[in-house]
């Protein structure tokens, strides 16, 4: 006990004689909060429209006034050349095409509905989609007008009426969805950074031949590597809290305690992982490369951009397993809905297990004798 | 003491030791010395226990090296041929962290380390990083002391520090034996073999001999002559036509020449005094020192 008291001590000096470990500890929450939560948005700010108007109507003229007047909308230019427009689009100029058909107005009146044809610049396929939803928005409006100014206010129709109700997050703010993951990613990058780093520099330094002849314990020596970040990560999950509370405004219904168990349990398995790759690592560089491709698949993986629900079979399958997804999960669970205890029953058993899966692991795999 | 038992240590295609058996004796300096690469580090690992052999048996007191290796780690201190304490630790710190993880304290054993610690004194703050190669090694000395072995393993701990460090080293080591402590040094040195007590010679992971650094001289049946006063680069070419069961070597800025048979001294006269350097040079029969030995016991091992 008092040797692992030893080990942690010794640790924590290096921590803070280190010119760049406080640093990082204190500039990584800052940099992914005013950051990453800022940028980490879905909504699409402004569409550059350009319009082929081959009606050139009083009909046509009122349309594209609906889309200049949406607030989504910029129409940069109106024209009859296809050409043009096309130009437009390649020089990333504008974002979509409005193609109106010559028979816009005629058809008004008489014959089947005219037909309008978009374009959207695909290659931000996410960004498309939602540019394209905005012009479906911006037509439905027109239509609904133009029927009102048809056929006299609407006769209110009997039957189903519908309001939308979004619950735990009534305005859909994106930054609440994503700021639980944000904090997700910090404790993640930290923790397997700083521990799979560390056991290998001692290597690179030699010092660790000198505590492989020392009566020292494997378990003693893991704790003592593991212990220092993992009050390091929490640490900085506090803080990164703290940040989304004042800046962001982040929700927290369910109890913060309940927050920082699981964190912890998630954490004994991060760290867990940073070690074993530092103790299989011959360098620093290597281990860096290791614990960044592993972060990455987990990470990506792991919910927190895209709904799992919409992965293929096989990613989730993969998120069984994935330590990460349930940790986000887990933070968006107790933060914005306020679950409790009893709803994270199931993670709390499935992070201990691997908690301690990974724990033994770390200390088996950690060799006091080389080949 | 220690016994070591046909320790072989094979890596890949690399035979490191190669069926190694010596004793050491308790409270002796022992000596392993041979060129870079000759095996002495990976004796010393494999006694420290860092490393397994591939074959053989190595004993400490009586405990087995792969098997015992526990109870081995609580009486051995061991120095890596690297520094490896901790460089962003001070000498206080680093003292007091290694005197921690052996469950002791500084103070314990505190006369072990006074004579070292005189010199460290000055320094009790400073950063190991910032020591210079002596003051370094005498830290590490001391934190393989903190915890009163009865064996001290040293791996090359005078390479790379300045003549006087090396000397006070050495010094420090023989106040040792009073504290009945076996000292097991390794060096690439051959001048710092009448430091120790009894020599191992290595070379390409086989031992040369063992013995007093005056049983070798003793043993050397050679004559052996210094040549001073012409530089070895113009001299060697020059007796290349010697006979081949005459070793000619340079060593410093003379060339030495040994030989089974006295007289051939003529012949080497001879040859100088026909030869195109028209130089004074003095030939003198000396007495051979370790290096002489062990090129000698070289030869006898591999042939030419």
């Amino acid at each position: 006990m008092q040797t692992i008291f030893f080990l942690i001590q010794k640790e924590f000096i290096q921590i803070f004689r280190d010119r760049l470990m406080p640093r990082i500890i204190i500039g990584v929450p800052l940099l992914q909060m005013l950051v990453l939560a800022f940028a980490a948005t879905y909504e699409v700010k402004e569409t550059r429209l350009v319009v082929v108007d081959f009606s050139v109507s009083t009909e046509s003229k009122q349309f594209i006034a609906h889309f200049a007047g949406s607030k989504f909308f910029k129409v940069v230019a109106i024209c009859s050349d296809f050409k043009k427009a096309e130009r437009l689009l390649l020089q990333r100029k504008a974002h979509q095409i409005l193609y109106i058909p010559g028979d816009f107005a005629t058809r008004h009146m008489q014959g089947p509905p005219p037909s309008l044809q978009i374009l959207t610049d695909g290659v931000d396929a996410m960004a498309a989609g939602i540019r394209t939803g905005y012009a479906f928005q911006v037509i439905e409006l027109y239509n609904k007008n133009l029927q009102s100014a048809l056929a006299g206010p609407l006769p209110s129709l009997g039957g189903l009426r519908f309001r939308e109700l979004y619950w735990f997050n009534p305005e859909l703010n994106y930054q609440t969805y994503m700021i639980p993951g944000i904090l997700a990613v910090l404790v993640t990058i930290l923790g397997m950074f700083l521990s799979s780093l560390n056991i290998v520099k001692e290597k690179e330094r030699g010092t660790i031949e000198q505590i492989n002849i020392t009566p020292i314990k494997k378990y003693q020596f893991i704790a003592g590597k593991l212990i220092p970040f993992w009050i390091l990560a929490l640490f900085d999950l506090a803080f990164g809290l703290l940040l989304a509370r004042l800046i962001f405004h982040l929700p927290m219904l369910g109890s913060l305690p309940l927050v920082f168990f699981i964190a912890s349990l998630y954490l004994v398995i991060v760290l867990s992982f940073g070690l074993i790759i530092s103790t299989l690592a011959e360098n620093q560089q290597q281990a860096l490369f290791i614990a960044w491709f592993f972060a990455i698949v987990f990470l990506m993986l792991s919910g927190l951009f895209t709904p799992v629900e919409s992965m293929p079979f096989g990613a989730q399958v993969f998120n069984y397993f994935n330590p990460v997804a349930y940790f986000i999960k887990a933070l968006r669970m107790i933060l914005l809905k306020g679950s409790g205890l009893h709803e994270m029953s199931s993670i709390i058993g499935i992070l201990s297990l691997y908690g301690l899966v990974a724990l033994t692991f770390s200390v088996r795999w950690y060799r006091k004798t080389t080949s | 003491m220690i016994s070591l038992q046909g320790i072989s240590k094979i890596f890949g295609a690399i035979t490191a030791l190669d069926n190694i058996s010596f004793e050491i004796n308790k409270g002796e300096i022992f000596g392993l010395i041979g060129p870079d690469g000759s095996g002495k580090s990976t004796l010393l690992r494999i006694l420290a226990t860092l490393l397994r052999p591939s074959a053989g048996h190595a004993k400490i007191g009586k405990y087995d090296v792969e098997v015992d290796y526990k109870a081995i780690r609580k009486i051995i201190g061991y120095m890596p041929g690297q520094f490896s304490l901790y460089p962003d630790l001070s000498v206080e710190e680093n003292l007091n962290f290694f005197a921690h993880i052996f469950g002791t304290r500084l103070e314990e054993n505190y006369f072990l380390l006074r004579d070292i610690f005189t010199y460290l004194e000055p320094f009790r703050k400073r950063r190991a990083s910032h020591l210079s190669g002596g003051m370094k090694q005498k830290l590490a000395l001391s934190c393989a002391l903190i915890h009163r072995p009865t064996i001290l393993l040293l791996d090359e701990p005078t390479t790379g520090i300045d003549p006087v460090s090396r000397a006070e080293f050495l010094m420090l080591l023989k106040n040792l034996k009073k504290h009945e402590i076996t000292i097991l040094i390794s060096t690439p040195y051959m001048d710092e073999a009448s430091a120790c007590d009894r020599i191992a010679l290595f070379k390409n992971g086989k031992l040369l001999g063992v013995d007093t650094p005056g049983g070798f001289r003793e043993a050397y049946k050679r004559t052996l002559y210094s040549i001073r006063g012409i530089r070895p680069a113009r001299l060697l070419p020059e007796l290349r036509t010697l006979p081949s069961h005459c070793w000619v070597y340079a060593s410093g800025n003379e060339v030495k020449v040994s030989t089974p048979n006295p007289n051939e001294i003529y012949i080497l006269r001879e040859m100088l005094d026909r030869s195109t350097i028209k130089q004074n040079y003095q030939i003198h029969v000396i007495e051979p020192d370790i290096e002489d030995c062990f090129i000698a016991r070289m030869k006898d091992t591999y042939g030419e």
